[in-house]
This record gives C-alpha cells, structure tokens and sequence, in this order.
C-alpha cells in the first residue's frame, strides 16, 4: 500500500508559537491510527493542518491527489448550529456534497444510500426529527452517517467518543473499524488508551513535538507517556525562535 | 362597510394603491426569505446596522442629484455593500467577530454620511429618504423593486443549500469546498439588494422591517426551515397589504403602518406561537408517553 499522507518536518501553530513542532512521518493507505496526548498536545492542530485548514508554520503536509475531496473531516465539538431548523436527513444527505456539489439533485439511488447510512448508525425513524431535539449520542450517530456518506479515503476523527455512553462508543467504534476493514485511512484523536489498545494498531503519540509513532503496544508504555506529560508541561510564554538544526540547504532537499 | 369597499375598493379605484400592492408583495417575496436566513445566521440586528449604512449612501446620492432614482440608489448600493463586504472582509481575514466588525463599519459611514449632508443643509425631501414613499412608487423604482426581489429568489433558488449549509454546519462546508467565502459575500449582497430595494418604499429606517418581522414571527410558528420561508413570506406580504389598506382607511403614513401590522403579527406569534410561544410555554399541556 503507498503513502497517503508525509508530514516533512511540518511545524503547525498559532502565533508563531507552536502546537505541533517539528513533525515528520508517513501515513500508509489503509491504517488505523489513534493519535493520543494530553490536552494542548496539537493533535487537534494536526488534524486542521492535515485538513488544510490551518496553513503550516514550516515544512510540509503532502496530501493525496485530489486534496480536500478525498478527506473527510469530524472536527471536535463540530461547528454545528443545533437550534437551526435542519431534519436528521438533511444533516445526514449532506454527506453526497462530492456527488450533489452546490447545485446537483439527489437520486434515488442516493436516498438509497441515505437510509443504509442512516440505518448503519442506527437512527431510522429519526429521519425527520430536528437535530436540536437530538441527544449528544444521536447527534454523533448523524454525523457519523454523514462520515459514511462521504465516502473519503481519509477520515479523520477528533475526539469523536468524547461524553458518549459505552453502546454509543461501540457502535461507533465498530463503523471505524468497518471503514479500516475497506481499506480507508483514520486517523482519530482519542484520549481513552484502552479503547486506542482494544481497536486502534497504530499510535502517534503527541506532545507538540512527537514522542513516538508506530505499533500502539510499543508506543503506549509508560515511559512515552510520562514523557508526554513532561513535555507539555514545559511551556515557555517567552520562548525563542526556533532555529533549524540542520542547514537550511539540507532542510529543502 | 361591505368586504369589497373594505379590501378590494382601495385598490380597484386608485392607481396609487395597486402600485404600492404590487411594491410591498414584491418587497415581502424577496426580504422574507433573506430575513429568515439573516434570523438563523443571528445576524438581525446586522440587518439594521446594514439598512443604517445605505442611509449616508443615499443621501449623497440625493445631494449629487437631487430626488433621483438612479443617484440614490446606486449611492445606497454602494454604502450598503462597501460596510457589508468591508465588515465581511474584516471578519473573515482578522480574529474579529461579525458583528463588532460591521458596528464599526457602519458607526463610520453613517458619521461620514451625517457630515455629507449638514454641507448643504437640510431638505424635508430628506424625510422621502427616511420614511420612504410606498405610495407613490412610479415605473422605474417599480421596476427596481420588482428586479430585486426576482434577482433574490432566482440566486436564493440556484445557491439555498450551501447557503443553508453555510448557515448551520460552516465547519463542514470548508471541509468539502472553497464556497463557504463567496456564498457569505452573495448572501450579504442579497441582503444589501433587498435593503436598497425596501428603501424606496419603507425608507431606510424601516426598510429592514419587512426583513426581520416576518422571519422573526414565523419562528414561532414552525420547526421546518421550508415553512419557515413560507410563513414570512405570507407574513411580509399579508402586513403590506393590511398596512395599506389601514393606512387607507384611517388615513395613517403607510410605511409605519406596515411595519407595525408585522409588528402585530410578531406580538400575536409572540404570545401564541406554537413553538416556543409564551401561552404554550405557561399553559404546558401534558407530558407524553415517550
């Protein structure tokens, strides 16, 4: 399988002041990868910036041809309006923008796919509820039909079980899972290391800087993860520009 | 009075009247929609502060040529989407909000615009400006009127999803398309068209009115946003002509008196609106099964 995404030493930040510091990996077509920290770590930094949503500080994010379309994105606590008058349906058909676009009309053969989305994550009859009537879990469970919908070869996930109930947080868990099985790309942030132990293969975990990336039982020990802890304490209001450890000329090789 | 003297004579015997009809249903077709959209964007009091800015617009097209259609409005347009894309393009490009974006926009054109016309002095032509004149719209700003609102719902047909889109999910339209920008500039020249529009008749001090009263009502009166562009549609539409027959019949200024039918109407949903309204929130009826 190739490589889907290349972080090349990328910096991602706000302010000059980095979230992510001094990034460089390959993500592989097909992987399952958790992405664990503590708080202020940059992992949902590192999804914007995967994203294009938050251009880098320096270095490089190389992202599959075709850019944005073939990435799906559930950002934490996504931006949804929850008292704006939009049915389950509507909310969940969105999904189809790469086939509907701004204008297109919606198939039958796409109402089809619709109600198997919606099915999938368990929320037939709620099609014409309002999602300001939607508890947190069945908001979640629309929003990931829509994830279905969508298609994508990435898809990444911040925080996606966050305040859930454990039934919620497996039917969803199984939805990712069902998605590695098709051979897509997830990269999910996630804080519950023994849900990233049960699902998750691989892990990067953050702390601004890496502190280390590759199989989750040989990255989550405790030794990465007190460093982690370490690490992110040590915050500096006053800190120096960072200078390039290598030559500038070798940097852009 | 029988029904036909009481609706149906006004309009048949003057010509004035029908005018005003077609102005104000014309007015109601186009802001109804745009004011239900500005309603779920939060961006009510925006819609004032915009309809404020055309004013100094307006004015120094007035001072430039006197009571001409085309000066002022082109003098509005100008106002209104130079505060509306200045303040969208601030908000967009800097850390500030919206809404502290276009109070300061449009505080300094309306500044600029009070200095414009104290150079020359007042004009009681000036109240034309203010209070609008619905009842003596003649071909040209008919026809500028009627424009607008079919330049509205032609764009709000071809662009309602990602405007609604960019309305309750912005997040995910930037996920899956670079529209989100132009879609937010389009709505906000919409709403400057409908303001420049409503200017004409209701004048730029209640122009916004027949934009926010009947999007406000039909909030309490339905959860679907579909039926929610219907019933202020309705809404805008049913208080311009009950405002001018009002105004006929008890020989009150026309334009206050639609605003304040739809005022009526917002106090009626106010009180009685099925969703949300104060009489079903006291009165809660029992609690159901599941």
């Amino acid at each position: 399988m190739g490589e889907v995404l290349a972080f090349r030493d990328v910096t991602l930040g706000y302010d000059r002041h980095p979230a992510v510091h001094h990034l460089s990996g390959i993500v592989n077509a097909g992987e399952l990868i958790a992405v664990c920290g503590p708080n202020g770590a940059g992992k949902s930094t590192l999804l914007k910036g995967v994203m294009g949503l938050l251009p880098p500080l320096s270095g490089s994010i190389a992202r599959p041809d075709g850019g944005r379309a073939r990435i799906a994105y559930l950002p934490q606590a996504a931006e949804v309006d929850r008292s704006f008058p939009i049915c389950v349906y509507d909310l969940v058909a969105l999904g189809l923008w790469r086939r509907t676009g701004l204008f297109g009309g919606v198939s039958r053969a796409d109402r089809e796919r619709i109600a198997a989305a919606i099915a999938a994550v368990g929320l037939e009859g709620f099609e014409r509820r309002a999602i300001g009537t939607l508890s947190g879990g069945q908001m979640q469970r629309a929003l990931f039909a829509r994830l279905l919908l969508q298609d994508a070869e990435i898809i990444l996930l911040d925080e996606p079980f966050t305040a859930l109930d454990t039934a919620t947080v497996s039917d969803l868990v199984a939805l990712v899972e069902r998605w590695h099985g098709e051979g897509r790309t997830v990269l999910a942030v996630l804080h519950d290391l023994e849900l990233v132990r049960a699902h998750f293969p691989r892990t990067l975990l953050l702390a601004r800087s890496p502190v280390d990336w590759g199989e989750t039982r040989a990255v989550l020990t405790a030794a990465n993860l007190s460093k982690a802890r370490r690490m992110c304490e040590a915050w500096d209001e006053g800190a120096h520009a960072c200078q390039p450890e290598r030559p500038v000329s070798e940097r852009a090789a | 009075m029988n029904p036909y003297d009481l609706l149906i004579a006004p309009f048949a015997e003057f010509d004035f009247m029908r005018r005003a009809l077609v102005g104000v249903v014309a007015l109601g077709l186009g802001a109804g929609p745009v004011g239900v959209l500005m309603m779920l964007r939060r961006m009510s009091l925006a819609g004032d502060a915009m309809a404020h800015a055309i004013l100094p617009g307006a004015a120094v097209g007035f001072l430039a040529a006197g009571l001409n259609l085309f000066a002022m409005t082109i003098g509005g347009l100008v106002a209104g989407f130079a505060v509306a894309l200045g303040a969208g393009a601030v908000a967009r490009a800097t850390q500030m909000k919206e809404d502290a974006a276009l109070a300061a926009f449009y505080l300094v054109s309306l500044a600029l615009g009070v200095l414009l016309v104290s150079l020359r002095g007042s004009n009681v032509d000036l109240l034309h400006v203010l209070f609008g004149t619905v009842l003596a719209l003649d071909d040209p700003t008919l026809l500028l009127i009627v424009g607008v609102s079919t330049l509205s719902m032609l764009t709000l047909a071809l662009l309602w999803r990602p405007m609604v889109v960019e309305c309750v999910d912005p997040g995910f339209l930037r996920s899956v398309s670079r529209a989100g920008g132009p879609i937010y500039l389009i709505f906000l020249g919409l709403v400057v068209l409908n303001l420049v529009g409503g200017f004409h008749a209701l004048g730029t001090l209640l122009a916004v009115g027949l934009m926010m009263l009947p999007a406000a009502t039909a909030r309490f009166w339905t959860g679907d946003l579909t039926a929610m562009v219907g019933v202020a549609v309705l809404v805008a539409c049913g208080s311009g002509i009950v405002g001018l027959l009002v105004s006929y019949h008890l020989g009150v200024p026309s334009g206050p008196a639609i605003i304040l039918v739809a005022g009526g109407a917002y106090a009626l949903s106010v009180l009685v609106g099925p969703i949300g309204g104060l009489l079903p929130r006291l009165m809660p009826r029992r609690h159901l099964e599941a």
